[in-house]
C-alpha cells in the first residue's frame, strides 16, 4: 500500500493489521456515516424528539407520553391506522394469491411467456405518481367506467370509489395492486423455476393431481420465496405514501389517509413536529414488529441449515 | 437477511417451465391458461391504453366520448401543451422544467451513488476490517426503517451544512438512501468473481484503485447496468424526497406533474393531464423496456431493499 496513515506510526513490532488497508477504510466512511448519522442517528433523533414539546421547532422540553396520548386520540391518526390495516391486509392477500396464480399460469410452458411477463412487470417501473393520476381518471364518474357502462343501457350502474368514502380504499387497491403484482408473480416465478422436476414425476406416477402437489408440495418449498416477497411487499405498504397523494390526497374527508401522509402533514403542513415524530415513531414500530419475527425465522433458518 | 443467491440464480432460469408438463392436445385448461392470462394482460395494459388514447384526443371529444376509444382525429396538441404551456401555480411553462430538473437530480445521484456503492461493495469483499460486516448489517436494517423517521433530522442537515433546497442536497439523500441496496448488489457480484484474479494482481503490485479499475470494474459492466436501471428509475420515480428537499423552482418532474393535474385552479383539460402522466412515465418505461432481464435482476436484489 502506498498510502501511509498519518494518525498511525507504522512502530516496529506493532501488529501490521491494526493500520492495514487504510484506503479501505476511507472507501467505506460513506457506509459507515450513512449507517451511524442516518439511520441510527437521525431515527435515534427523532424517536427521542417524540417526547417532547416540538412544534414549530424542535424543542428540547419533556412531555412524557403526551405526544403519543394526542396522537392516539386524533381521529384523523386513527382513520390512518385503521385504513393501512385493511388496505395492508387485503394488499398482502391479494398480491401474494394472485401473484402465486399468475407464476403458476407463467409456468405451464406457455407460449409468448416473455411478453406475458413484460406485460406484467411493466407498471412496477413506474411512478406511484403515474400511477395514481392514470386511476384517478379511468375511476373518472363523469368519463371513466361509470359513464361507459351506463352508455351500455345500464343507466342507474353506480361505481364511483373515489367520492365515496366506503369504498375508497378499494380504488386505492385497484391502482397498488396494479403496480405491485407483477413483482410478487416474477419473484415466485422465478422461485418455480428453482422447484426440482423430479417431483412432479413423482406426483404423476403417484396419481395426484397438479393443484394439490402445488398446494401441498410446491408452497412449502417455495416458502423462502414466500417470505421475501411478504417483507417486501409489507415494508412497502407502511411506506405507502406517494399513491394516496395523487389519486385520493387523503379524501373524501379522511377517508383514505394513511400514516405516512399524517407525518408529512404534521411536519411540513402543520407545523406541529411532534405530532410527526410520535407518527413516524409508531411507524417505526410497526416496521420492527414485522421484522424481528422475520430476521428471527432466518437466523434460526440459517443456523439449521 | 434474505437469500438474495437463490432469487438470482433463479431469475437467471426464467426461461424453461419447470411446471406441470402440459398435455400435447389443446385441452381444456390450457385454453382457461390462455384465457386468464388474457384477461390479467389485459387489466394490465388497460391503463396505458387509457393514457395514451385520451392523451390523443382533443378536449370536446375526450367530454363526448369513451375513454376507451381510439381518437376519431388524431392530435398531437395535448402533447405539446402538456410540455410547453401547462400550468403549475403562476408558472407556465409546462412539463419540460420539471423533466429538466429530474435529468438534473438523476445524472448527478445515479453516477454518485454508483460510485460510492461500488468501491464500498469492493472494500467489504476485498479488504475486510474489524467491523466492516456490522455497519454492513446496519446499513441492511437500515433499508427497512420507513423515510418518514429520517426526513426531519435530514432537513436540519442539509440546512447546517447548507444544501437545503439545492439540487445537491436531494443528491446527497439519494445517494444515502440508494447506499444499501446498492451496496448489497456489488458486494454480492464481487465476492461471486473468483479470489485468484484479486490475489494476483496484489502480487503485481496493484492497490486498493489499481485493482479496482483495472480488474473488477471491466469485469463487472453488467452489474454496474443493473445498479444503473435500477437507479434511474428509482430516483426519476421518487416523489417524497423531492417535495421535501427542493424548492418549487426544483422540483422534480413527478412532483411538478402532481402539482398540474391535481390542482384545483382552472378547467381540467384531461388530455393534457394524461399526456403529461405519460411523458413522466415514459422515461422508466423505456428503460424498463430495453432492459428486460437485467431490470428483473435488480429487483431481485431489491427483493431486500423493501
Amino acid at each position: 500500500m502506498s498510502v501511509i496513515d498519518p494518525v498511525a506510526p507504522r512502530a516496529a513490532g506493532r501488529p501490521k493489521k491494526l493500520i492495514a488497508n487504510p484506503m479501505a477504510k476511507i472507501a467505506a466512511l460513506p457506509m459507515i456515516m450513512t449507517a451511524l448519522v442516518i439511520f441510527i442517528g437521525c431515527s435515534v433523533w427523532t424517536v427521542v424528539h417524540s417526547f417532547t414539546k416540538s412544534k414549530l421547532l424542535p424543542s428540547s422540553q419533556f412531555v412524557g407520553f403526551d405526544q403519543y396520548e394526542r396522537l392516539w386520540s386524533t381521529r384523523r391518526w386513527l382513520a390512518s391506522v385503521e385504513n393501512i390495516a385493511i388496505y395492508g391486509l387485503v394488499a398482502l392477500v391479494f398480491s401474494l394469491v394472485v401473484g402465486f396464480v399468475i407464476a403458476v399460469l407463467l409456468d405451464q410452458k406457455v407460449r409468448a411467456e416473455g411478453a406475458f411477463r413484460t406485460i406484467i412487470l411493466f407498471p412496477y417501473s413506474l411512478s406511484f405518481i403515474v400511477t395514481g393520476l392514470v386511476w384517478q381518471w379511468i375511476l373518472n364518474p363523469d368519463f371513466g367506467i361509470q359513464y361507459i357502462v351506463r352508455g351500455w343501457g345500464f343507466e342507474n350502474f353506480t361505481f364511483d370509489p373515489l367520492h365515496n368514502p366506503d369504498t375508497v380504499l378499494a380504488a386505492l387497491l385497484m391502482a397498488g395492486l396494479w403496480q405491485g403484482t407483477g413483482l410478487v408473480a416474477v419473484i415466485l416465478l422465478a422461485a418455480l423455476r428453482g422447484v426440482d422436476e423430479d417431483i412432479w414425476k413423482a406426483s404423476r406416477v403417484d396419481g395426484v393431481p397438479a393443484w394439490k402437489t402445488y398446494i401441498w408440495v410446491v408452497i412449502p418449498i417455495l416458502r423462502p420465496a414466500f417470505v421475501t416477497a411478504t417483507v417486501l411487499i409489507a415494508t412497502g405498504i407502511v411506506k405507502l405514501y406517494d399513491l394516496v397523494v395523487a389519486l385520493t390526497n387523503g379524501g373524501p374527508g379522511i377517508a383514505s389517509e394513511m400514516p405516512a401522509k399524517y407525518v408529512y402533514d404534521a411536519m411540513f403542513g402543520k407545523q406541529n413536529l411532534g405530532q410527526g415524530f410520535a407518527a413516524s415513531t409508531m411507524m417505526l414500530l410497526s416496521v420492527l414488529l414485522i421484522l424481528i419475527p422475520w430476521a428471527i425465522f432466518e437466523f434460526r433458518g440459517k443456523k439449521r441449515g | 437477511m434474505v437469500d438474495i443467491s437463490q432469487t438470482y440464480s433463479a431469475s437467471r432460469r426464467l426461461d424453461g417451465a419447470a411446471g406441470a408438463r402440459p398435455k400435447r392436445r389443446i385441452s381444456a385448461s390450457r385454453i382457461m391458461t390462455y384465457g386468464i392470462l388474457c384477461v390479467i394482460c389485459f387489466y394490465y395494459i388497460l391503463p396505458l391504453w387509457v393514457m395514451m388514447m385520451t392523451s390523443l384526443k382533443g378536449m370536446p371529444e375526450v367530454r363526448m366520448g369513451n375513454i376507451f376509444a381510439p381518437p376519431v382525429e388524431i392530435t398531437f396538441e395535448p402533447w405539446v401543451k402538456a410540455w410547453s404551456q401547462a400550468c403549475t401555480g403562476l408558472n407556465c411553462d409546462g412539463l419540460s422544467r420539471g423533466f429538466w430538473n429530474s435529468v438534473k437530480i438523476t445524472i448527478p445521484s445515479v453516477l454518485i451513488s454508483i460510485v460510492v456503492a461500488s468501491v464500498n461493495g469492493y472494500a467489504l469483499v476485498n479488504w475486510k476490517f474489524k467491523g466492516s460486516e456490522i455497519f454492513f448489517g446496519i446499513l441492511l436494517f437500515g433499508a427497512f426503517i420507513p423515510y418518514q423517521v429520517m426526513i426531519y433530522p435530514i432537513v436540519i442537515i442539509l440546512r447546517e451544512i447548507g444544501l437545503m433546497g439545492d439540487v445537491w442536497g436531494l443528491v446527497l439523500v439519494h445517494t444515502i438512501f440508494g447506499m444499501p441496496i446498492l451496496t448489497l448488489l456489488f458486494r454480492n457480484y464481487f465476492a461471486s468473481l473468483p479470489e485468484e484474479l484479486f490475489k494476483a494482481a496484489r502480487v503485481d503490485g496493484a492497490g486498493f484503485w489499481g485493482i479496482f479499475f483495472q480488474v473488477l470494474v471491466p469485469m463487472s459492466l453488467p452489474i454496474f447496468t443493473v445498479a444503473m436501471i435500477l437507479q434511474v428509475t428509482g430516483i426519476w420515480n421518487d416523489f417524497l424526497f423531492g417535495v421535501i428537499y427542493t424548492k418549487p423552482e426544483a422540483y422534480p418532474m413527478t412532483v411538478q406533474l402532481n402539482n398540474i393535474v391535481n390542482s384545483v385552479q382552472g378547467v381540467k383539460e384531461y388530455n393534457v393531464n394524461m399526456a403529461a402522466t405519460l411523458i413522466t412515465g415514459l422515461v422508466p418505461l423505456t428503460i424498463y423496456l430495453l432492459s428486460g432481464k437485467l431490470f428483473v435482476r435488480g429487483i431481485a436484489a431489491g427483493a431486500v431493499k423493501g
